[in-house]
């Protein structure tokens, strides 16, 4: 691959990337600013949303990708998401419940 | 290494096809060492996004979300750090396509004059919230909100930091290896900001203003 087609398709990563993570976000915005559903519809559509930009940011910013070559990364961050999300989770699931008990 | 599993340029703004074989490995190496410190900052932040889920909604009559969150300066931050993290792509393509230096130089310049708008901007609306009571102490949901996004504040403090002592780095040492290195790591660094602050707007802000 020469130089400048390489530099094209790098380029346009991030530009795609910039682009949905614009709409992504506008889109997050708008759900709540026009109050397009119910409260509880709102937070999921808002959660959903950035899910999906965490990934557009990880692929086009961060270049974690499922190739061979960047196997460690994706190991690395996703045993780190395993731990974030039994140590996140366990907290909420217990405050949540005690305090359930508690009402 | 044998030539068949060569180390491939798993990241953008890495141009390591003019380096020897071994070295490629090593930078490869240290770069994923930067990834492992990120991660344990992911930690930090997952568990005060915990912490701040708990809090969620103890106002104690005390200040409020509704009250304190404007739409549009969370609009203007957000699209300040989303921009910003375009500018510090520019910056890797530049790093990887031999752009001058001068190149890297702006669009260093552009990152951080957008990193210090949205700094500016989370400083003014603490401002505000002080002035009309709604500090730190005032109940357990402003606390855990000012230890979140202050954290978050704080990182993009050490980020323009780290920008301003890059362009010292690339004035007295000229693009060297090392110094390519410290971009990178910088890049992930900054990238990861915003993967944060993605999660902030979402669950601080935007939670706080649903009606």
């Amino acid at each position: 691959m020469n130089v400048s087609s390489e530099l094209r398709r790098d380029a346009a990563t991030y530009a795609l990337g910039y682009a949905l993570a614009l709409v992504l976000t506008g889109c997050a915005f708008a759900t709540v600013f026009f109050n397009l559903f119910s409260k509880t519809g709102q937070f999921a559509t808002v959660l959903v949303l950035a899910f999906i930009q965490i990934l557009v940011h990880m692929r086009c910013f961060l270049h974690i990708s499922l190739k061979r070559s960047s196997r460690a990364d994706l190991q690395l961050i996703l045993f780190s998401t395993l731990i974030i999300a039994l140590m996140a989770g366990g907290t909420l699931i217990i405050l949540f419940n005690l305090q359930a008990r508690m009402m | 290494m044998s030539g068949v599993s060569e180390p491939e340029l798993t990241h953008a703004g890495l141009n390591l096809s003019d380096e020897p074989v071994g070295e490629r490995v090593q930078i490869n190496s240290d770069v994923f060492g930067f990834w492992v410190f990120l991660m344990t900052d992911a930690v930090l932040f997952a568990l005060l996004f915990a912490l701040y889920g708990t809090m969620e909604g103890r106002t104690a009559g005390g200040p409020s979300p509704t009250d304190d969150f404007k739409f549009h300066s969370a609009i203007w931050e957000t699209a300040a750090l989303l921009t910003s993290s375009m500018t510090y792509g520019l910056v890797s393509l530049a790093l990887k396509h031999h752009a001058r230096r001068l190149w890297i130089a702006l669009f260093l310049g552009a990152t951080f004059c957008l990193g210090a708008y949205f700094l500016g901007m989370e400083i003014h609306d603490f401002m505000d919230m002080f002035d009309h009571g709604a500090t730190p102490e005032a109940n357990g949901w402003i606390s855990s909100y000012f230890v979140l996004v202050g954290m978050h504040g704080f990182h993009v403090t050490c980020g323009l930091i780290w920008i301003i002592l890059m362009c010292l780095q690339m004035a007295v040492f000229g693009l060297d290896r090392r110094v390519k290195i410290n971009l990178i790591r910088l890049g992930l660094f900054w990238h990861f900001l915003d993967v944060v602050w993605v999660v902030i707007f979402s669950v601080v802000y935007l939670q706080g203003l649903l009606r």
